[in-house]
């Protein structure tokens, strides 16, 4: 007998885990001398109820969906890659590399190679710690937390040292060609009667995401290497009997994974931001653990949760802006957010599992 | 490069050193129980502010340390509870733990001192002061004017806080206390196989618990130096990085105490280097800065490649221990 339904496990323990950490954010809003409902509604407000507050919530929503599903790839072969950060980082500078010195005719291009370039960079970066994991058994966590510090180095080495121009006091590089950049929300949505999204960041990425939520599906579902990629994740010793190659398996799901981290860039480097500055992952590759562990590491349950993750991060900003709650409430909602979902699984799964267990002998006994 | 200079360098990396290395023989206590701990970075930033803004507003340092292991070991206890008693995954918790104490400790000093996340700066008693071992020279003209011997008493050895020669003297105390005693043994036996720990009758999550909070106790102590002593006052996200850097030594020293401090000095001097010199010259060739700050985390991947002596983790790290399967 199956403990519980498998809708109840997609949706009820994610539910619950949200609950519990929206609940203990109220509380700490109401330590620091705020009102919880008040903020909720300003996040709403600010985040949801213009087309300028959807702008940003689905920018942020994009780099979250690219980073959670770089996550949840990772986790379906038993993999934990915490590098989604420095992956996205190194990408940013191929992404950087494309725009400034291959002359783009027009957009479109340019983005097919920034994407390229993008999905390379970051899978390069997790090329090593994904080799080491396979072969030499290094732990892939803290060779990929290792790897974020180096990207960060080598990040800041390339922007002072290199493509910093002369003269310039910030570490960033010059600023794109026209060309290369991307139409936003507003350039595509607006008319002359109604402007829609003014000033928001979201741009053209976003399909690009929701097509890596399609891709990622396929992959997953639907192809030899994702049956692979699953069956390594439920069982290496079954896999490797299988004739499963674990080396292979490694580092191809590591490959996938560090691309679509890097895939992040695209919308941070060349669809925003339209030069390479320092801190433009601004922490997303971390958001992405949140993200997969909340939507059970399927494509849908990512794409809304970083729905959800975009709201949080756009209603932050508002409140930060207009009451004395800092943007680190975000932080303290994410946190608890990987806790519950993540760490403590358990404890939220077996008050359900019983109660299931409970009402499904009660149906049996009444027959 | 003179004399006077090297012994400077060295000096900072004392400094620099000691918060690595007691968050590394935390790391090492919760580890060799096979309780991964990848938050030692949040423990520490929690201990820092508690350390910070409790010895600003009692004007005692010491009550503020007393604070700010308090606030780390909460955190342990978290940890525990969801890798010890939900037996769930260590990593994620810990994970957890950094961002918790990363958005918890700005909310908190914007609410406490509404200085946008920092505390206000401590004086007089509130922070640890350097203690000058007796004979050793304080003012730099004399002590530039003095032989070597005296240079290295004076500038190296002496003027250091309190927390430096605890760190220090923690290291042959760990060695002692982990191989030498019975409670040691048990801990580590605890981290290599909890199944014949449990045979024996001694309780495998006891045990696990009493790693995990002197893992905590350690590391508040490592925040508590960083805000009170290291710096005189809590500023965001002021561990940067240096809980992963001990994790990084812990590794390099193969889960080993003495090991330990030679990966933490040596660690330090790459920070202390990194501060001292922007850029570096090495036989005609300029090392830029962005190298020393990164060689800590690239000699650490050398090492994990295990091709320079293989570094293997207590075999049950990481794995919640569930009695009778």
């Amino acid at each position: 007998m199956e403990k519980m339904p498998k809708w109840a496990d997609a949706t009820l323990v994610p539910l619950i885990s949200l609950l519990l950490a929206a609940g203990l954010s109220a509380l700490v809003i109401l330590a620091i001398g705020e009102d919880p409902v008040a903020a909720f509604k300003l996040m709403v407000d600010g985040a949801l109820m213009r087309s300028s507050g959807w702008g940003y919530t689905l920018y942020y929503a994009t780099n979250f969906i690219f980073t959670g599903l770089a996550v949840s790839v990772a986790f379906h072969a038993r993999l934990f890659n915490i590098g989604g950060e420095g992956q996205a980082m190194f990408a940013g500078l191929g992404v950087a590399l494309c725009c400034l010195f291959i002359p783009w005719p027009h957009w479109t291009l340019a983005l097919a190679g920034s994407a390229l370039f993008a999905g390379l960079f970051g899978a390069a970066w997790a090329l090593i710690p994904a080799y080491l994991q396979a072969k030499r058994g290094s732990h892939i966590v803290i060779t990929t937390i290792m790897f974020n510090y180096i990207a960060f180095s080598v990040l800041g080495y390339m922007l002072v040292n290199v493509l910093r121009p002369k003269g310039a006091g910030e570490p960033a590089s010059v600023r794109f060609p026209e060309a290369t950049h991307l139409p936003t929300f507003q350039d595509m949505f607006s008319t002359a009667a109604t402007p829609l999204f003014r000033s928001a960041p979201a741009n053209v990425s976003f399909f690009l995401a929701l097509a890596a939520c399609v891709f990622v599906y396929l992959l997953i579902w639907r192809t030899r290497l994702g049956y692979e990629i699953r069956h390594f994740g439920f069982s290496e010793t079954a896999a490797n009997y299988a004739g499963t190659s674990a080396v292979r398996i490694t580092i191809i799901a590591m490959l996938i994974s560090g691309a679509l981290a890097g895939l992040m860039a695209v919308n941070t480097t060349q669809g925003e931001a339209e030069r390479l500055i320092l801190n433009s992952t601004e922490g997303a590759g971390f958001i992405g653990i949140a993200v997969a562990l909340m939507g059970r590491n399927h494509p849908f349950g990512v794409l809304l949760a970083a729905l959800l993750f975009g709201f949080l991060y756009q209603g932050g900003a508002e409140l930060a802006l207009w009451t004395n709650i800092p943007r680190e409430l975000i932080t303290v909602i994410q946190a608890l957010v990987i806790l519950f979902t993540g760490a403590l699984d358990h404890m939220v799964r077996a008050p359900l599992e019983r109660l299931f267990l409970a009402m499904a002998k009660r149906k049996t006994e009444g027959l | 490069m003179e004399f006077l200079t090297i012994l400077q360098v060295l000096d900072s990396t004392m400094r620099l050193a000691t918060p690595l290395l007691l968050a590394c023989l935390a790391g090492l206590y919760s580890e060799r129980a096979g309780i991964f701990d990848i938050g030692l970075e949040g423990k520490m930033l929690a201990a820092a502010l508690l350390s910070a803004a409790v010895a600003f507003s009692v004007g005692n340092v010491w009550i503020g340390m007393l604070a700010g292991i308090g606030a780390s070991l909460v955190l342990s206890l978290i940890h525990g509870v969801a890798s010890i008693s939900f037996r769930g995954n260590q990593l994620i918790s810990g994970v957890a733990i950094n961002f918790l104490a990363s958005g918890l400790t700005v909310l908190i000093a914007q609410d406490w001192f509404a200085q946008g996340g920092r505390t206000p700066s401590l004086v007089g008693a509130a922070r640890f002061e350097p203690i000058t071992l007796p004979g050793a020279l304080t003012s730099v003209r004399e002590i530039s004017q003095a032989g070597p011997v005296m240079q290295i008493y004076s500038e190296l050895l002496s003027g250091h806080t309190v927390i430096v020669y605890l760190a220090l003297l923690l290291v042959p105390l760990t060695w002692w206390g982990l191989f030498r005693t019975r409670f040691g043994l048990r801990l580590r036996a605890v981290g290599e196989n909890p199944a014949a720990v449990d045979t024996a009758g001694v309780s495998v999550k006891g045990m696990r618990f009493a790693a995990v909070m002197i893992c905590g106790v350690l590391c508040g102590i490592a925040g508590a130096y960083l805000a009170t002593a290291l710096q005189a006052q809590f500023v965001k996200e002021m561990t940067a990085g240096r809980g992963f850097i001990a994790l990084a030594a812990l590794i390099f020293a193969k889960w080993r105490p003495v090991q330990a401090l030679y990966a933490c000095l040596l660690f330090g001097l790459l920070q202390a280097i990194a501060v001292r010199f922007q850029s570096f010259e090495l036989g005609g060739i300029t090392i830029p800065v962005q190298f020393m700050e990164a060689l800590p985390y690239i000699l650490t991947v050398v090492i994990l490649a295990g091709f320079v002596g293989k570094a293997i983790p207590p075999r049950a790290g990481g794995e919640p221990y569930v009695k009778e399967r």
